[in-house]
């Protein structure tokens, strides 16, 4: 529906403004090689989970420009081949969008993602685009998500509107796959709370505003959980479905810019409906309203030892109100890294950093970026990531063989 | 020159002098000490360059290292002149190609630091950055951000030295002491050519007060008949000997830029 009308509009724009179209061709092909460190921590006789995987990644964007600008559309299809895992060989359209904007306001209509928030080690305020999950263990990738987003730009801040029609289901890796529970999740039983299921329409509302040292921003969201909880059917013991509740939820982020500190806090509290806090609690999955915050700071070294580089030293501390340690991975923990960027002509940078549980001291992960650039177009990347747990009642145990070390190369043109 | 336009420019300087704004003709660093000589000198290539409003320009940048391997940069910039503090700056990176996209967002102050946010288009992300970091390198390249920022007078203190040839062209001679903590230079010594009071040349001397870097100008063009600006800047490191070359292919001024062209929205739309 939402790009039969994008189609509609483009072509009413095109036939309009009757000026040149600009058109833009660009993106990335990546190839990417993935070796496990651990065999899996769930073989069976019928079931061996992936020990090397292979991925080709493809990511190009059209952008068409009218109008000098004032009219935009993005189209940004993805797609992964994955060599073990099927349910990692996947497509997306990350973004098909139309966008418009005045002196003080702006529209974009179509499948959009949104970043809010501030802080590194976890990203709890931002709520509008669901996790490709199955695309990035650490969350950091996210589906396109159908919306109609108007922005108020004024003196006072910016008011950003939403309207999020459509749902989309979080990934998950298959049986032959890492970074999955010992059970299966089905995505295909996905069951929802709201009777309009994935066609739920969902609300948000953000103000952000920069004074002085200071950008704030305060969220509000209203429909359809990003998180599924995990629904046990004791019918069938074997398989988790996703089960996607109804959510309030209030965000803030502040981020204060003094010299060389960057001060960085989030914080949300998210609260269900009373009839299913109690429907949960007769399957013995108690769930209930929380509030968790992430807050710390990033101190950068500038040019230390003579160099040119940048040190920058990064420091979070994860809170969650629930205290069941099966539902959280960071209710109580740190996170400590460093950042350095080496300002050379290939922008050579590394991050690398450890989080630690601080209710389970057996309970860390580990994990290293490196980038640099070969020649003009290629990117190549060498990603490490080394979770633990030797407490099998921590959510993070079911990850704890999944140690990897990944090359990528990606293609730019 | 032929002689209707001498008669021309002749009429003009007499009008000028008359109503007393041919800097040109008033100015004079007779009898000033070193420092105020320095001052009125910089204070007058400021006042040459009030006016410009707005710039939208388009940029390239070559990265050499010692062995010539070189390493390219390309980039729009938009320019929006702010009266009675420093200017804003929009800038969108084109290459290389897995940075394309990102743009930088820059409110000078004259009173404080800077306030500057940069985009992440792969994340969607704005991210607001420390701009303490003055004497970092732009892009990998030997131009530091604080060899790219406006010139403003509470920048620096002044001391005239000499009156020098570069190239030919007959200059001022000026030593720029930085005047924040957190500049890369204790100082740098910049040559003015008297006519338009456009740099020549400047060293600039690192921490150590050796000599650093050295940036030639040159290839200037007059825009709206009064905004010299060079199409080329050179910049050789002299301890690496690394050097880049800064290009200006496109250049316009008073292009209707608003402050309301400034800030994160604009920034996350900037393509």
């Amino acid at each position: 529906m939402i790009k039969k009308s994008l189609l509609t509009v483009s072509a009413l724009l095109l036939a309009q403004v009757g000026q040149a179209v600009e058109f833009e061709a660009s993106g990335y092909v990546g190839f990417e090689w993935r070796e496990y460190l651990e065999q899996g921590q769930f073989n069976t006789d019928s079931v061996t989970q992936a020990d090397r995987q292979y991925g080709v990644v493809l990511e190009p964007e059209l952008v068409w420009s009218l109008a000098e600008g004032e009219h935009t559309i993005v189209f940004k299809p993805f797609a992964r081949v994955d060599s073990a895992d099927p349910q990692r060989t996947h497509g997306d359209i990350r973004e098909l969008s139309w966008l418009t904007y005045g002196d003080d306001w702006e529209l974009i209509a179509g499948i959009s993602k949104v970043y809010w928030g501030v802080t590194e080690s976890q990203h709890l305020v931002d709520i509008v685009n669901q996790t490709d999950f199955v695309e990035s263990p650490d969350g950091e990738e996210k589906l396109g998500q159908p919306m109609v987003k108007l922005s108020l730009i004024r003196d006072w801040g910016t008011i950003d509107g939403f309207v999020l029609p459509g749902f989309r289901e979080r990934t998950f890796s298959g049986e032959d796959g890492r970074f999955r529970p010992a059970f299966v999740i089905e995505e295909e039983d996905a069951q929802y709370e709201a009777g309009e299921e994935d066609a739920h329409v969902d609300y948000a509302l953000r103000w952000s505003h920069t004074i002085e040292d200071y950008d704030v921003g305060l969220s509000w969201f209203n429909g359809t959980s990003r998180d599924p909880l995990l629904k046990y059917d004791p019918l069938m013991p074997m398989i988790l479905s996703p089960y996607y509740a109804q959510i309030n939820q209030f965000g803030v982020d502040v981020q204060a810019t003094i010299d060389s500190w960057l001060w960085k806090f989030e914080a949300i509290y998210r609260s269900y409906n009373d009839s299913l806090i109690d429907e949960f609690d007769q399957l013995g999955q108690p769930i209930e309203d929380y509030s968790a915050a992430t807050g710390g700071f990033e101190y950068t070294y500038y040019a230390p030892f003579d160099t040119s580089w940048d040190i920058g030293i990064l420091t979070e501390y994860q809170y969650d109100s629930r205290e069941d340690k099966r539902l959280v991975i960071a209710q109580n923990d740190v996170f400590m890294g460093s950042r350095i960027a080496f300002n050379d002509a290939a922008s050579s940078e590394i991050l690398f950093g450890f989080t630690q549980d601080l209710d389970s001291s057996g309970t860390q992960s580990v994990f290293m970026e490196l980038s640099t650039r070969l020649g003009s177009a290629v990117k190549f990347n060498i990603d490490v990531f080394l979770p633990m747990s030797t407490d099998s009642s921590n959510i993070s145990s079911q990850f704890k063989q999944d140690d990897y070390i990944q090359l990528g190369f990606n293609y730019y043109y | 020159m032929n002689t209707f336009t001498k008669i021309a420019s002749s009429i003009a300087t007499t009008v000028a002098l008359l109503a007393g704004v041919s800097a040109q003709a008033e100015f004079s660093i007779a009898g000033l000490s070193p420092a105020e000589q320095g001052l009125a000198i910089a204070k007058e290539r400021k006042a040459r360059d009030l006016g410009w409003e707005d710039s939208v320009s388009t940029v390239t940048m070559t990265l050499r290292n010692s062995q010539g391997e070189e390493s390219l940069r390309e980039m729009r910039m938009k320019s929006l002149e702010v009266s009675d503090d420093g200017d804003k700056g929009l800038t969108i990176f084109d290459t290389p190609k897995d940075v394309k996209g990102t743009a930088f967002l820059n409110f000078s102050h004259v009173d404080k630091s800077d306030d500057q946010w940069l985009y992440l288009p792969a994340l969607k992300r704005v991210k607001r950055i420390s701009s303490r970091n003055k004497s970092g390198p732009f892009m990998g390249s030997e131009f530091a951000y604080e060899d790219l920022s406006s010139f403003e007078i509470e920048k620096y203190t002044f001391k005239f030295l000499a009156e020098e040839k570069i190239n030919g062209i007959d200059c001022y001679k000026v030593e720029q002491i930085p005047t924040d903590k957190n500049s890369g230079y204790t100082s740098q010594i910049a040559w003015l050519d008297k006519e338009h009071f456009r740099g020549q040349k400047v060293d600039f001397y690192d921490r150590k007060k050796s000599l650093l870097k050295t940036l030639t100008f040159s290839d200037y063009k007059l825009y709206l008949n009064k905004y010299w600006r060079p199409m080329q800047m050179d910049m050789i490191n002299h301890q690496t000997k690394k050097s880049t070359e800064l290009k200006t292919a496109t250049l316009e001024f008073k292009t209707g830029l608003k402050d309301s062209d400034f800030n994160k929205a604009t920034l996350k739309r900037a393509r």
